[in-house]
This record gives structure tokens, sequence and C-alpha cells, in this order.
């Protein structure tokens, strides 16, 4: 305990150093140093979060029989607004932030080392560098908050490193839009999240999440002992809609539907940016907020929590439809990442609180795992297939196995891993959303079966028609060749890593309900194989029609369009949300509510604001006299100050 | 005691060092009297760790660990000064450096008094120690008519103000008796004597710390004094006195809060509002600190009129935080003036091209005082206005906002000064003696990092709790 206390703080500390560093001094230092000294403090800091997250696990030291406890490993009191009301920055560990410490630190270990290769030569390497350093530190602050509050800083910060790092290149006009796209849009989020947060602690009196989600007697008892719980507004309860506002913000960041446009316009940033903050990190977030308060969602707003599952769902079985009619194929992959994140959504709201009822709590968490693994991977593998064809189209790839042969297998082993076959890892997580969807509400299982198959579709239409398929018309412009090591490396440890997880599950030497579950308590499952193949049954038909459709260069793939074609347009444009947006935004925000507000901003607001200074400046102007250097005149004032203060005292 | 102590030992020593070997040892003189200095700071650090509220001469000299903080911290402060008033000690006031030293600390000795007294003596003693070294102090630059000028104003202003605070002290004493404060806590009435006693010992306060309508001295002052001598009392002085303010306030006058609260919230309204008219017109930089200090007492006064325990934390932080900032602007406009003479705003034109060093501390000392985040003045305004607030007082905090946008308007067009208009015949790069450097780096980091040293602001405020 108090090792893992001394050592917490580096967690934090070494990527904000790493931050100032190389983005103060970069510049003066060749870019290959930079890049070598960012890659090896991250990897101390991964280091560290390891055996901080393995010591809370398998030293027992944490454990009260089979519950894990929350743990405070500091908390640093910033600033104090009166006794109830103070913002810190802490360390909080219990298995949630153990997990995403593992997760993160992972991920973004890997990035760091993948980058060394993919952005070699580029310009601003070193301010590539530095925000991939603020935004580990803003990711890893933003898991071990001990209070929603630093949770919002972090949360905002981790909006800004991505900001940066979408209009990396800045002089793309494309990047420049997609970075505001994503900005404004996560932001607006995060006004309903600021909101909700203010709502519900102004009623308990508390930022702290030991406190909120603190549970006495089947409540949570910071909002048992509060007014929020008998409130209501406009008919619906209070704490109802402060929860809903809360996963709002959640929403945003994991780009739920609607607020969903901004991740695949984020693919303009560079490949490892993608892979690390739109696939693995940041975008879950949403999920990790709604996990933290989950006790409060579980046992006073359920309702919320069946709001989730429904937005989840739809969200999932949209962008999964999407996906289908991609063919750039980081957006064939954005559009997958939608869907896997309301995976997550739809199995936290699935979950019960407590024991087997919250499978679906332990399954989300689990499939935030494995999915971060497998994602990056794709992600990274997808860097090495641009880095080769220098193209993000599907039409300028095709036969590419033979020659990159490492992005090849690993590629394929994430596919398999995606479409939920076993014995990847993404089939036991993915396996355990449909059983916890399975045992609360039917419809939402029919979906997210159906999405299962969708998702073998389209990841293995994907890999069809990047590895098999017929190269393209043209030929290659320069012969396509594999990947430098420091790029290859992080695809193979990340693929060893979803076989692994696999099969250790499969064997039943880690379980997963022991580490996490929604109460920390471990529990034991045993694989459901009424439901469990069945799913297969799913991912392998899938497999099998794109296999038909897509394995060599037929007319087959066109003729299949032809019978579907206006729900192919549609998918294709993305069922023309983002016309819909701009539509709302240009012609009913903008003109009819925007100019009357410019208006009265221009003429009324910026009219006081001028008279303000214009008296200010005339009475400055004629008050400047009494400054006049003549002391018999200052001991006038004086005086007469001093009698008017007492007659207006002793008379008033 | 102890602090006192050991500064009397430091001044005798000073003293006897430009002496014996002033005259021959000037360089050398000099540094042993910075060093001797700083050897009191450090030691008074070490005793301010294990010290216990102590009293002393019957309960005429109290102290207790904030007393301890802020004579700390008025050390520092004084360090500062010495190290940017080096140059001008070294070059243009090599005769009477001697004299600066010897001076500056006895004012100090004063500072010590006021703020330890337990009674309106003691305190008025170490106000006219405070002051009448001061007026010398200010008188140093004998080449030049100015100083002369300022100083005769400073000590003609100084001796009226603190003849009627002494009137005041002895209507007080008539109506309670007494000149402990707690006597006169306990005694105190609401008669029309009483309150005008209390009003006129406000003024003579009022008069060191240039609240307004007592002000009318400052800009003068400031203006013809030698630059380290006006760092050294829009800072220094000030902070000393508003805390000892604050601390008579609170224990003499505690039973009748209503009646110098009203007092206070009119005076905080006229300072901070006056102070910011004024400053928008000046051209010459140190007659526009003199009012933006003007304008800043009254923000330090915000604290006073809250009156509680937070009301006192922040107002310790506040004036902290106020010192590294006034002291960072101070520190670039009298190396500028040391080298090249120049301190007016227009001068300043174009000051980024040539010293672009320069001008970026200057620009966040003025982002400091102007408050805006993430920079040290953001929290310290944050945590005065949150006291302020807390006990009610809406409508003064609002003002107050109201007036730090004006004060932006100022500070900002130093700013634009330096990094947009351009020069014909701007600042020459100019090179700072190492002495100063040293000062504005500490400035700097303090500047931007004691926001965020939260550590510092729980300590503060652990010690003014049940003060």
């Amino acid at each position: 305990m108090e090792q893992l206390a001394n050592l917490a703080p580096y967690v934090l500390i070494l990527p904000l150093c790493m931050f100032l560093i190389l983005g103060l001094f970069g510049k003066k230092m060749c870019p290959k140093v930079s890049g070598i000294v960012g890659t090896t403090v991250f990897g101390v800091v991964s280091v560290i979060s390891y055996y901080i997250a393995l010591q809370y696990f398998f030293s027992g030291e944490f454990q009260v029989g089979d519950t894990y406890q929350q743990v405070t490993l500091f908390n640093m009191e910033w600033l104090r607004m009166n006794q109830d009301l103070v913002i810190s920055i802490g360390f909080l560990l219990d298995p949630l932030s153990a997990i995403m410490l593992i997760v993160i630190s992972t991920v973004s270990l890997m990035v760091h080392i993948y980058s060394m290769g993919y952005m070699h030569g580029e310009g601003g390497f070193q301010r590539f560098y530095a925000i991939l350093s603020l935004f580990s530190f803003a990711m890893l602050g933003l898991v071990v908050a001990t209070n929603i509050f630093q949770m919002y800083i972090f949360w905002e910060l981790v909006g800004v490193s991505s900001f940066l790092l979408i209009s990396f290149y800045y002089f793309k006009h494309s990047a420049v839009r997609a970075a505001k796209k994503a900005f404004i849009v996560t932001r607006f989020a995060d006004m309903f999240f600021l909101i909700g947060i203010l709502i519900l602690s102004y009623y308990t009196r508390t930022f702290d999440f030991d406190k909120l989600t603190f549970i006495n007697e089947g409540h949570v008892d910071a909002v048992f002992n509060s007014d929020l719980r008998t409130m209501t507004f406009l008919g619906f309860p209070v704490i109802s809609i402060a929860m809903f506002l809360i996963f709002l913000g959640g929403a945003g960041k994991s780009a739920m539907f609607p607020l969903h446009i901004w991740l695949p316009d984020a693919m303009e940033g560079p490949t490892p940016a993608s892979a690390l903050i739109h696939a693995a990190t940041m975008v879950v977030a949403g999920v990790y907020l709604v996990a933290r308060l989950f006790p409060i969602y579980s046992f006073e707003t359920p309702h919320v929590l069946q709001m989730i599952s429904y937005i989840g769902a739809f969200t999932s079985i949209f962008a999964a439809i999407i996906a289908c009619a991609q063919t750039d194929i980081k957006r064939v992959l954005a559009f997958s990442t939608i869907s896997q994140i309301a995976y997550m959504m739809v199995a936290l709201g699935v979950s019960g609180y407590g024991g087997v009822n919250g499978l679906g709590y332990t399954a989300s968490m689990w499939h935030l795992f494995t999915h971060a693994m497998f994602k990056a991977l794709l992600f990274m593998a997808a860097g090495a297939i641009i880095h080769a064809v220098h193209s993000n189209e599907m039409d300028a790839m095709g036969n590419l196995r033979k020659k990159l042969p490492i992005t090849h297998i690993t590629f394929l082993i994430a596919c398999l891993a995606i479409a939920g076959i076993p014995p990847f890892s993404g089939f036991f997580s993915k396996d355990e959303i449909l059983v916890a969807a399975f045992e609360t509400n039917k419809w939402v299982f029919a979906v997210e079966y159906f999405v299962a198959g969708l998702t073998a579709f389209y990841m293995f239409r994907l890999y069809y028609r990047i590895f098999w398929f017929g190269e393209p018309e043209e030929g290659y412009e320069h012969e396509p060749h594999e990947a430098p090591l420091n790029m290859t490396f992080p695809l193979m440890f990340l693929a060893a890593v979803t076989v692994i997880t696999g099969i250790s599950w499969a064997f039943g030497k880690v379980s997963f309900t022991e580490l996490i579950s929604s109460d920390f308590t471990s529990y034991e499952i045993h694989t459901h194989w009424n439901i469990a193949l069945p799913s297969i049954g799913a991912g392998v038909i899938g497999i099998l029609i794109a296999t038909f459709l897509y394995l060599e260069k037929t007319g087959r793939p066109n003729k299949a369009v032809s019978y579907i074609k206006k729900p192919y347009l549609w998918a294709y444009n993305k069922f023309y949300i983002d016309e819909i947006y701009l539509f709302v935004t240009n012609n009913i925000i903008f003109q009819r509510i925007c100019q009357p507000i410019a208006w009265f901003d221009r003429h009324i607001i910026d009219g006081f604001m001028n008279l303000l200074s214009w008296v200010t400046n005339k009475a400055s102007q004629e008050t400047k006299e009494v400054q006049s250097g003549y002391v018999q005149q200052y001991a006038w004032v004086f005086i007469m100050g001093v009698i008017t203060i007492t007659l207006l005292s002793i008379y008033l | 005691m102890n602090h006192e102590i050991s500064l009397v030992v430091v001044m005798t020593l000073v003293l006897l060092a430009d002496l014996i070997i002033g005259d021959k040892n000037k360089k050398i003189c000099q540094i042993a009297s910075i060093g001797l200095f700083l050897a009191h700071t450090i030691v008074c650090f070490q005793w301010s760790n294990s010290y216990s509220p102590t009293e002393a001469f019957s309960g005429m000299y109290l102290t207790s660990e904030i007393h301890m903080f802020v004579k700390n911290m008025l050390n520092i402060g004084t360090v500062l000064v010495f190290l940017y008033a080096y140059y001008w000690n070294t070059h243009e006031n090599e005769s009477h450096a001697g004299e600066f030293y010897f001076l500056t600390l006895s004012t100090l000795l004063g500072m010590y008094l006021m703020i330890s007294s337990g009674n309106f003596l003691l305190f008025y003693i170490g106000l006219e120690t405070a002051s009448i070294p001061m007026a010398t102090l200010v008188a140093l630059n004998k080449k030049r008519e100015e100083s002369a000028e300022a100083a005769a104003k400073y000590i003609l202003t100084a001796a009226f103000s603190s003849g009627v605070m002494i009137f005041g002290i002895s209507m007080l004493y008539a109506t309670c008796g007494t000149l402990y404060f707690d006597g006169v806590s306990e005694s105190f009435s609401e008669t029309p004597l009483t309150i005008m006693g209390l009003i006129f010992f406000i003024a003579g306060i009022g008069f060191k710390i240039s609240l307004v309508p007592f002000h009318l001295w400052t800009a003068d002052t400031y203006q013809g004094a030698p630059t380290s001598v006006t760092a050294y009392l829009s800072v220094i002085s000030k902070g000393a006195a508003a805390f000892a303010f604050m601390c008579i306030l609170m224990k003499a006058f505690s039973n009748y809060p209503d009646v110098w609260k009203e007092i206070l919230w009119w005076i905080i309204v006229v300072t901070i509002t006056v102070g910011n008219l004024f400053a928008i017109r000046q051209k010459n930089l140190k007659r526009f600190l003199a009012f933006s200090s003007i304008s800043q007492a009254g923000y330090i006064m915000l604290g006073v009129i809250a009156g509680s325990d937070q009301g006192m934390a922040s107002l310790v932080f506040y004036t902290l935080i106020y010192m590294f900032t006034n002291l960072a602007a101070f520190g670039i406009i009298s190396s500028i003036e040391d080298q090249t003479g120049k301190v007016s705003m227009d001068d300043y034109d174009g000051l980024y091209d040539t010293n672009p060093k320069l001008a970026v501390v200057m620009m966040l000392a003025m982002f400091s005082l102007g408050g805006i985040p993430p920079f040290a003045g953001f929290f310290s305004k944050f945590f005065i206005f949150m006291a302020a607030a807390e006990q009610g007082e809406y409508l003064l905090v609002f003002l107050a906002l109201l007036n730090t946008i004006i004060s932006l308007y100022y500070y900002l067009l130093v700013v634009k000064a330096m990094f947009i208009k351009k020069s014909d015949n701007p600042i020459p790069t100019i090179k700072i003696d190492s002495m100063s450097k040293v000062g504005l780096i500490i400035c700097t980091i303090c500047i931007l990092a004691l926001g965020f040293i939260s550590p510092l602001y729980t300590y503060i405020s652990e010690r003014s709790f049940g003060f």
C-alpha cells in the first residue's frame, strides 16, 4: 500500500513532464532522440502501472474475502471552496481503474513504439510525441480520478489533445475541419455532462466517487440522503435528468448516435493517433463513466440504464450497417468502433448489480479490454497497409497477403477476434454480452445477435478486399513492402495478447469475473453454449457471405449491390446524418436563432459596453484634476474624507 | 521575538560593516549585507517550523504561526528587492549603498512590530519605525529633484496621517480606558466618540495601504522614489500594513463588525474604482503601477471585510501572490530604467523584438495582476472573492469583478505596447545583471506555479483557523 502510494504519482507526473519537455524543447532535439526519450519514459510509466495493477489484483492485500476494496492511493486538495466543496486531484485504485490502467498503458506504449516507424520523417515529429504524452497524461488522470470533477478536468484535457492530434496535419483543410467538428461535437456533449455533474453534486454535497457510489441497504447513500430523490422537474425525477445528462457527456466522447458524427471524420489524424484515441482509449471514456457511476444508475435510475441499452443497441446496428458500405478502410474501422462501443454500452444497460446479475457489467469491461487490444491492432495494421500503398481506399489495395505477411496474419487474428470466433478473445467477451442481453431483454438480444453476424461480414469484407480479391487495375506504383520492425512489433504483441487472453480464458486459467464485477466481489460463470453456438454460427455465416463475395475479383459484389441499390446508397452516405446536421445548423439554428441573437449582441450588448467604456473614460478624464501635485490639497482631501466618513457613519 | 532579535543583529552588523570596511570594499560590503539578510531569512524559516504562540511585554507583543508566515513572506520579498537593487547600488547609488540596506531593514523591523503588536501603542511605534526611514529611502536618489519632492510629500502626508491616527487612538483610550486590543474589544461600545476614534485609526492605516481618499501621495512618491524603493513600498510595506490592519480589526473591533464593515465597504468600492480610473490615463509606468497598486489594495481589503478565517487565509495568499507578481513587474522596470533611463509606456513599444525574455516576463506579470487563469493572480483573486462572497458580500464582489474588467484593459495596454506596437526607437537589447536575473526567475516561477501548488494555500488556511 505504502509502496504503491509512493509510486502512483509518477504515473501522472512523468507523462506531464514529457509533454512539457518535448513541447517546449522538442524543436531543439533531433527527432529520433525525442521519439526514443518519449517512448522510454512512457515505458517506465507502463511498468509502474502494470506493477500497480498486478499488485492490486494478485497480492491479496486489497482483498477482503472475495471482495476487492476501493483504495485512495493519494488525494491532494487543490481548490477548497468551503467546508463541503473541495476539488482534489487524486488516485483511486479499484478493479475498474486497474483494468483501465493496463489497457491505456499497453495501447499507448504500443502506439509510442509504432509511431517511431510510422511518423518517421514527418514534419512535427516532436510535436506528435509531445501531444501523445499529453494525451496519455490526460487519459490516465481521467481513469484514476477520485472525484467527478477531477474526471471532468481530465475529460476536457483528453478532448483538447484529441483535437490537437486530429489537426496534426494542420495544413490540410479536411484535417482542420475534422478537428473542429470533433471538438465542437464532444464539447457540446460535455456541456450536458457539466450540468449533470453540477446537479448531482449540488444535492449530494460531494464530488467524491467513494461517497457517490457508497451503497447502503439497497440505495446509494449520498442520493438517498439528499432532496434529489423526491424532486421532479417537468414531471421527470431530477436524479434521472442529472444521470441522463451525465450519460450524454459520455455519449459524446463514446460516439453514440446521434453524437457519433465526429468519429469517422477524426480519421483525418495520423493513424497511430486514431489507434490510440479513436479506437482504444478516449472513445471508451463514456463507457468508463457509466461503469464508474454504475451503482447510481442501477439503484436510483434503472430506466435511464434501460434507455442507455436502447441507445446502445440502435447505435450498434446503425454503425454496423454503415460499415458494410464504406470504402475507406479507416472509416470502416471507425464505424466498427462505434458499433463495438455501443455493444459495451448495451452490456452496461442490461446489467444488474451484484453477483451473476452483474454479468453485463463484467462483460462490458471484458469487452472493453479485448476490443482495445484488437481494435488498436486493426488500426495499426491499417496504418501499415496505408504506409505500403499510400492510399486509404480499398480500390488501391488487393492481394497484399504475400507482400505484407506479418500484417496479414495479425490482421486476420484481429478479424477473427472481432467476428467472435473461438478461441480468440473477442468471442468470450462478446458471448457474455449476448448472454447478459438474453437474460434481460430479448429485443436487445435479437439486435445484438444480428450485429454480431454483420460485424463478421464487414470485417471480412475488409480483410478480403485488402489481402485477396486481386490487385488494383492500374497495379501498384511502388511495390508494397512490409513495414519495419518497430511497426510490426506492436502488431505481433497485440495479436499475441488477443490469442493468449482468449486461450487462457478457454482453459479457465484466468477468469475475468474474478477480477472485475459490479460489486467488486468475484463470482463464477460458465460458458452458455446454447447462446455461444448460435453466435458462432452468425459469425461464420457472415464470414461465408464475405468469402463468397470478395474472395476473388468477380462481378458478385456489384450484382449484390444492384439488388439493394437504395439501402446501399443510404448506408454509403451514412444515412445522411451529416447532411441533416448541416441543414439544422445552417437553416434553422444559424438563421432563425443565431442571427437575432447576433443582432442583439452587436447593438444592445456592445452598445452597453461602449457606453460603459465611454463613462469610464469620461470619469477618468474629469477626475484627474484631483491629483494636482499640491500636498496641501492632498491633506485637504484627506481630512475631508475623514470628516465625511465620520459624519456618515454617526448620523446614518 | 526571535525574528526581531535576529533582524536587529543583522542591522547592527550591516551598519558596522558599512562604517568599518564600507569605504574601501564597497562590493564586498554589499554582498555581505545581502548574505547576512539571506541568512536571517533562512534561519527564520527554521524557527517557524518549531515555534509555539508566545507573548512578551505582558501582552504588548504577540506572535502566532500565521504571524511567522507573514514575516517570512516579507523577508523573501525584501530579499528580492535587494537583488533588484544591487545593480543600482553598485552603480548610481554606490556612495549610499550602506544606508540603503540599513534603512530598509529598519522599516522591516517596524513592520515586524506592527504585525505582532497586541497594543495600540506598540503598533503606533512600529508604524512610525516603518514610515520615517522610508522617507529617507525615498529621498535616497540625491541627484534627482523628483526624489526629494517625493520624499517631502511622503513625510508630510505621513506626519499628517499619523497625527490623525494617534488622535483616534487617544479617543479610543478615552472611552475604553485601555490600549490593549483585548481590552478595547471588551469595553468597546457604539458611541460617537469610539466610532470617531475607529475612523481616525482607519484613516491612519489607510494612508499606509493607500486606500482612497488617503492615497493621493502614492503616485507622486512612487514616481519620484528610486525604483527599488518603489517596489518595496508597493509590496512589502503595503502587505504588512494590510495584514496588521486585519489583525487589529479582528482582535480589537470584532464585537462590532457592522460598524467597520460598512465603512470599509464604501472605501473598497471607491478605492478599486478610483485606482482603476486613474491607472487608465498613466503614461509613466511607475505611476501606472502606483494606481494599479491602489486598486489591488482594494482587492486585498475584500479579505478584511470578510472578517473570517478564510478571509485571513485569502488575504495572506493574495498578498503573497501580489508580492511576486508586482516584484516581477518592478524587476523589469528597474532593470530597464537603470540601464536606459526609460520608464514611459511609449518607450516599451516593440520591446518584444529587442528583449523577448523581458517582454514575456512582463506579460506574465500583467496577466497575473489582471487575474487571468492559469497564472497565480487568478487563484488569489478567486480565493479572496470566494471569502467575501461567503460572508454575503455579493454586491461588493460583483463591483470588484466589474472593476477587474477595467483593470484588464490597462494591464493589456502594456502587453499591447510590448508585443503589437512597433517603434522606430525601441529599447536596445540589454543585458540584465545576474542578481536581478535570479530575482526575475524566482518571480516567474512563482507566477506560473503558485496557483497549482495547493498545499501552500492549505498550509496558510490551516494556520489562519482559530486565529
